[in-house]
């Protein structure tokens, strides 16, 4: 039977209540008859043959490039670049799609007799990977081969010696990337495109690039005018991303662009429920769903935590494309449409979400308040193409239970953000003014981001910025069952229930709001007419 | 003629100026007797002049205030030219008057004597000294002086007044008039010569056998049980002051026997009896040596009706600590009988009665004795006063730490004797939790807690000794004539009736308890009057703002618990297991459980002996290994046990351009990856041979009060005072440290430096590990993702 296209439930009286992500558990919730649900389609079948099909891609690039083999040699040097530990979600199982691909062009690197090859992961800004988290991403062979060796490094947006500035775009971005990656005689990068806003220019231009050059387009003013980012045409962080990308391009770096999609397969069989409809669980998914449900209300935050965070996607890979950036990128989208869109027939007063446990900087660590802000706001509201599924003034409602709590390790300017800021602002504009310069060029957080595991010191300001265009958008935001302290904190309303939050939300939307529910995950993207 | 025109141009030899009838005495005198001067008797302090002393403890009283405004510019000039004061001390035989006082002393024309002992638990020596020989010593340095004058052709001094009280006259019935003692038939006949050797005999025993074992011992255990592991010269110190506190507890409670057996509530009013009868028999009419003296007898001074503004007041009097009591809720029951009275009498009445007396001057061949006191001519009940105190406070509620208003309890007036097992009751079951709470290892708020019971706890048992106290004045039935004070009264001009009014019978009591005495004690006993938990925060932010000043140089701080909640054994456990495959976890982990209580109790006898022990498991360890390690030790286990806002505190005194110091027991290794957090660090380092550690120290790292030598050390070679600099500690152990610097900061503490931390005023903050950050008792490195060959063992610890 083929996969079913994602699609739009209208609640009646009849309908199952729904499943409904709480942060590290999950219920059933009855949405208000009339309300609307959209339904991810269905995953889409794994290839069959991945080796082939990435050694096919491999050497039948697409776009203006030669294929690999052709550009391998000895003596020169080889750069391998790599998606971070923020993608895919949840992490995949093994084997990792990125230790597919790298052990492919590494076996094309041997049988041309190139020894200089170095594996980069494009951090970006975000936390140093830890030894297991590479050797999961990258398989024990590769990690073994190249770690002992100094030869798999982390990117260093703050290290001097290994960046370098190749020029101004004509909008005065400041272009500066990671020095190897940048001369090596050959970059390819390996990426994992989860949702329509990964890959393309961005991959290469944000994952390997500096604070300084960062600051261009992770601002306040991009993140508004990008609406969404999730659809280049009309996102100024993509616009920014291809100027600096043909920047990079015609100042000689030779980029070998990888893509690969996935299909949607997000949870392992156990709980295979969690991304089936309703109506649809057997018997064998409403024991699970009890089962799971009681034990995770049950069992200390801590072990819930540590029960999801263990959850490995049975996710598959789906398509590869290898080539020219913009030629593979726009391949790639095509896939991520077709496995991940759904068709939303207009708009909504009122747009509801469960929050998963999960985002792409939480992974191995706590989802902080800040972080629940972004998921909501920053991703799930921006998973749209065309406009918004929330109307401009309506309400979002967010279900999770939004603890101060703070992974202070990972999260350390977090915790600062959260206490020296938030208290002064919620506004995205005052505080970078006010704020960013000194988070980000703080000595402790740098200390922190290039020796231990600690995101850059302003990351958490880009995560509210992730936010901007939502909070210019929507009138209100609510969320059921937050810590009511920490919700207010971030300038949202707590709410214990549903009901109480619909009655919040009455004075913006009236007494007969219409409400849509983004029954996510598995990821869609609402193509929104 | 007037007082003032009397009395114009005298000069006055006043002692005990500093307290609280002195320092109105003296106001008055300045304020309104044109040219008057006074000479004053002040203790020489160590560093002071007794001009200064002079300045700071009197003329910057607010009592002063009404004539700062009144002479404007002039003030300074004026007193400047009308005060002056020689070094002495009425404990010493001639007042310890060099040759320099003794002439000023021969300058002045009148002598008040207002020294003496007032608190109710001064002990029996040194009541005796003041209160005894005190009024006796003065007689004699006035005889000197006036000898001295006759030497120069001047008259010398011509009146001594001397301040005594009207409970001189024991606690017997019925009238007491205004006679000498030994002229009433009940008087008993005391030598007070022997109550003197006697008591001093007391003092020398009791500090010979407080040297002795086994109290020495006893008080040497208390110290360091209070302190711990703080250094051997804190808990000397602090083993002195307990031990002095030993021998005035005992000569406390001498004297309060003695003179119950002797028909007197306390030694107060027995020494100061005795003091009146000491000086009659040495400088009375009838003896070798006899000078113009009078004795004016004021019953319970308190608060001012009028002069110089009314409620002034100065110091804890005695009814305040009860009424504060009552107030807070901490007292529900007072003990006296409803119709019974309480002889309180204005500070403005007795200085005037004090002045009219000067002015009217000695009586002849006899010791004239003036009582000043409000029971027979105006009787304030003792119901009356108790249903005043409820209303007001019923209106005007203090206020908890919870900024809830505590609502005082129904008086039911009942014996004394049940209020005082009510209060014992309290304070020993509180004695009790202290205790207990004292010897369980708290921290934070809970050691806080235990801190604010203490609090509660010294209230309550200062409360009973008032109880104890003025139960027994309020229970004396002994009616106070003020015959012939009212005759001066009567005597006196219009004009000074009024300026110098001391008739009792003007004072309209529930004006006065309302309106006048318990603002003024309740403004001075520093009470929550509002709601709201705004002071307490109010308290906390102005600590910390003078913490966070840019005045300030240096901050120093230490490491476990104060700025994360780790400590050198599980550090240690971390880094020897974490190449440990799993099969021989859980024989390590035992080895370091059954060496547990060694451990523990080698800690807490010495800190220095601790580390050094203990670091020996360290022997043979690779040292790169180690170095390698600890950075994955201080991202996976150490920062998640960090306290976020105390880093977020480093850092915030390095932005404000402070440096900051990090002392602690730590290894280098261990702390490398923090130290770029700090401008310094000064912390243990391991020797290293062939690449493996030696397990000895190269130095011992600062413990205790070394740390306290170490900073001095290090603010001098960098030139920084340590007054300005703001010291963080989580230990008593690490009192001396707190106590080199200007800013103590007790972080999260344990229960004896709470305590410590609450008496002195010191800022506590409340530090929390990050919600979600590690909570590990016992923390294992992770295993070796892929295990190499064969586990690396870095410690004997492991091998064994």
């Amino acid at each position: 039977m083929s996969p079913r296209p994602g699609f739009v439930l209208d609640v009646d009286r009849s309908t199952p209540p729904t499943l409904m992500w709480k942060g590290e558990s999950f219920g059933l919730q009855k949405l208000p008859t009339g309300s609307r649900v959209i339904y991810a389609p269905e995953p889409f079948d794994a290839l069959e043959d991945p080796e082939t099909a990435i050694r096919e891609a491999l050497e039948n690039p697409t776009g203006d490039q030669i294929p690999l083999s052709a550009q391998l040699r000895s003596g020169m040097r080889l750069t391998i670049c790599f998606d971070d530990i923020s993608l895919p979600l949840p992490p995949m199982a093994a084997p990792d799609i990125r230790q597919m691909v790298i052990e492919a062009v590494l076996d094309a690197a041997a049988a041309a007799g190139v020894d200089d090859v170095v594996l980069i992961a494009a951090l970006a800004l975000h936390r140093r990977m830890t030894e297991p988290e590479l050797r999961h991403a990258l398989g024990n062979r590769v990690y073994d081969a190249f770690a002992p060796h100094g030869n798999l490094m982390q990117h260093d947006a703050e290290d001097p010696d290994n960046l370098v500035h190749l020029g101004v775009t004509d909008k005065g971005e400041d272009v500066e990337i990671n020095k190897r990656a940048a001369e090596s005689d050959l970059l390819v990068y390996v990426n994992i495109n989860l949702v329509a806003m990964d890959g393309g220019h961005k991959s290469v231009a944000t994952g390997l690039a500096s604070y300084k050059s960062l600051r261009h387009h992770h601002n306040p003013s991009t993140m508004r005018h990008s609406k969404s980012f999730m659809h280049a045409p009309d996102s100024a962080l993509h616009t920014a991303n291809w100027r600096m990308g043909r920047l990079i391009k015609d100042s000689g770096v030779n980029i070998f662009q990888i893509e690969t999609t996935l299909n949607t397969n997000t949870f392992p069989d156990s709980f295979q429920f969690l991304q089936k409809r309703e109506w649809e669980w057997n018997l064998r998914d409403r024991v699970s769903f009890q089962a799971s449900s009681r034990a995770l209300d049950a069992a200390p935050k801590k072990m819930a935590r540590q029960i999801l965070q263990g959850i490995k996607a049975p996710h598959a890979l789906r398509s590869v494309y290898a080539g020219e950036v913009e030629a593979v990128h726009e391949k790639i989208l095509t896939d991520v449409w077709a496995q991940q869109g759904v068709a939303v027939e207009g708009q909504t007063d009122i747009v509801t979400m469960g929050l998963p446990y999960i985002c792409p900087y939480n992974v191995n660590s706590i989802m902080n308040p800040i972080l629940v802000a972004c998921l909501g706001l920053g991703y799930f509201f921006n998973l749209y193409k065309g406009k918004p599924v929330v109307r401009e003034g309506g309400v979002a409602i967010l279900f999770h239970p939004t603890r101060p709590e703070f992974h202070p390790g990972h999260h350390p300017s977090y915790i600062d953000f959260f206490e020296q800021v938030l208290t002064e602002t919620k506004d995205p504009v005052v505080m970078s003014e006010k704020f960013e310069e000194a988070f980000a060029t703080d000595p402790w957080y740098i200390h922190l981001y290039r020796t231990g595991h600690a995101y850059h010191g302003v990351h958490p300001f880009y995560m509210w910025y992730w936010c901007a265009h939502a909070m210019e958008h929507l009138s209100k935001v609510i969320i059921v069952g937050g810590d009511p302290a920490t919700v207010r904190r971030l300038g949202f309303h707590p709410a214990t229930t549903l009901d109480d939050a619909l009655e919040i939300a009455q004075d913006t939307v009236g007494a007969h709001p219409t409400i849509t529910h983004l029954h996510n995950p598995p990821l869609f993207l609402s193509d929104v007419t | 003629m007037s007082i003032a025109q009397t009395l114009q141009g005298r000069r006055f030899f006043v002692t005990g100026g500093t307290g609280f009838l002195g320092t109105a005495l003296i106001e008055r005198i300045l304020r309104t007797i044109p040219e008057s001067s006074v000479v004053l008797l002040i203790r020489p302090g160590r560093r002071t002049t007794p001009m200064d002393r002079a300045m700071k403890e009197i003329i910057r009283n607010d009592c002063f205030d009404r004539l700062r405004d009144e002479l404007g510019d002039s003030f300074s000039s004026q007193i400047e030219s009308r005060l002056d004061a020689v070094a002495g001390d009425v404990t010493r035989d001639l007042l310890g008057l060099d040759e320099e006082g003794l002439a000023k002393m021969s300058t002045c024309d009148l002598i008040i004597h207002s020294a003496a002992a007032v608190s109710f638990d001064s002990p029996l020596d040194q009541a005796v000294e003041i209160n005894l020989l005190g009024p006796s010593r003065v007689g004699d340095a006035m005889a000197a002086a006036r000898e001295l004058a006759q030497v120069h052709g001047t008259n010398g001094p011509q009146h001594m007044i001397a301040v005594s009280t009207c409970y001189v006259a024991s606690t017997f019935q019925g009238e007491a008039k205004e006679h000498l003692l030994g002229d009433h038939r009940f008087d008993l006949d005391v030598d007070w010569h022997r109550e003197v050797s006697s008591a001093r005999r007391l003092r020398d025993d009791l500090e010979s056998e407080s040297r002795r074992s086994p109290v020495q011992d006893e008080v040497t255990a208390r110290a360091r049980r209070e302190l711990g592991a703080a250094g051997s010269h804190v808990v000397a110190i602090r083993a002195e002051k307990i031990r002095d506190e030993w021998v005035k507890e005992r000569l406390v409670e001498a004297g309060t026997t003695r003179s119950q057996a002797l028909g007197w509530p306390d030694a107060y009013p027995y020494t100061k009896a005795l003091g009146e009868r000491a000086l009659v028999e040495q400088h009375g009419p009838k003896s070798t040596s006899p000078l113009p003296i009078s004795i004016v007898r004021p019953s319970i001074i308190e608060s001012a009706l009028s002069e110089p503004v009314p409620g002034w007041i100065r110091g804890f009097r005695m009814a305040e600590p009860i009424i504060v009591s009552y107030a807070r809720g901490l007292l529900k029951e007072f003990p006296g009988v409803p119709e019974g009275i309480v002889d309180v009498i204005p500070v403005d009445m007795v200085v005037a009665d004090i002045i009219a007396v000067a002015a009217h001057g000695p009586a002849d061949k006899e010791v004239a004795v003036y009582q000043v006191a409000s029971g027979v001519r105006n009787p304030l009940r003792y119901g009356r006063l108790v249903e005043l105190v409820q209303e007001w406070f019923t209106e005007r509620p203090l206020y908890d730490d919870q900024g809830q208003p505590i609502s005082v309890p129904a008086w039911s007036f009942p014996g004394r004797g049940r209020v005082q097992r009510q209060l014992k009751r309290a304070t020993s079951g509180i004695d009790a939790i202290e205790r207990i709470l004292g010897a369980l290892p708290l921290r934070g708020r809970q050691a806080t807690l235990s801190a604010e019971l203490e609090e509660r706890n010294t209230i309550a048992k200062r409360a009973l000794g008032y109880v104890e106290l003025y139960g027994s004045y309020t229970e004396t039935e002994a009616r106070y004539r003020i015959d012939r004070s009212l005759a001066l009264f009567d005597a006196l001009e219009d004009s000074d009736k009024a300026t110098f009014a001391f008739d009792p019978g003007v004072i309209d009591w529930d004006a006065y308890v309302s309106d006048v005495h318990l603002p003024s004690v309740v403004r001075h006993a520093r009470v929550r009057t509002t709601p709201g938990t705004q002071v307490m925060a109010d308290r906390q932010d102005r600590g910390r703002a003078a913490v966070l000043s840019p005045d300030r140089q240096l901050a120093v701080f230490d490491l476990e618990n104060t700025l994360m909640a780790s400590n050198v054994v599980d550090t240690f456990a971390w880094l020897a297991s974490r190449h440990l495959p799993l099969s021989r976890r859980a024989s390590f982990v035992a080895d370091l459980v059954k060496d547990g209580p060694q451990l523990l109790a080698l800690d807490r006898r010495d800190r220095g002996d601790f580390l050094r022990s203990f670091y020996m498991r360290y022997e043979g360890a690779p040292a790169d290994q180690l170095r390698a390690d600890a950075w994955e030790l201080f991202s996976e286990q150490l920062l998640l046990r960090s306290y976020p806002e105390g880093i977020a505190r480093v850092r915030e005194h390095r932005k404000l351009g402070h440096r900051t110091l990090l002392i602690t027991g730590a290894l280098d290794m261990v702390i490398a990856p923090l130290a770029p957090l700090f401008d310094d660090v000064i912390c243990a380092r391991l020797g290293e041979k062939d690449g493996r550690l030696t397990g000895r120290m190269q130095e011992l790292p600062p413990i205790g009060e070394a740390r306290a030598n170490v900073l001095e050390d290090y603010a001098d070679a960098n030139g920084m005072k340590l007054s300005e600099s703001v010291a963080y500690a989580d230990s008593a152990s690490d009192l001396a440290l707190l106590e080199a610097v200007g800013f103590p900061v007790a972080v999260n503490p344990e229960a004896r430096l709470a305590l410590i931390a609450r008496r002195r005023g010191w800022l506590i903050e409340d530090w929390h590990r990050a919600k979600g950050g590690s909570s590990r008792t016992f923390p294992l490195g992770p295993l070796d993702a892929k295990q190499p060959g064969a586990s690396r063992r870095i410690s004997r610890g492991v091998t064994r």
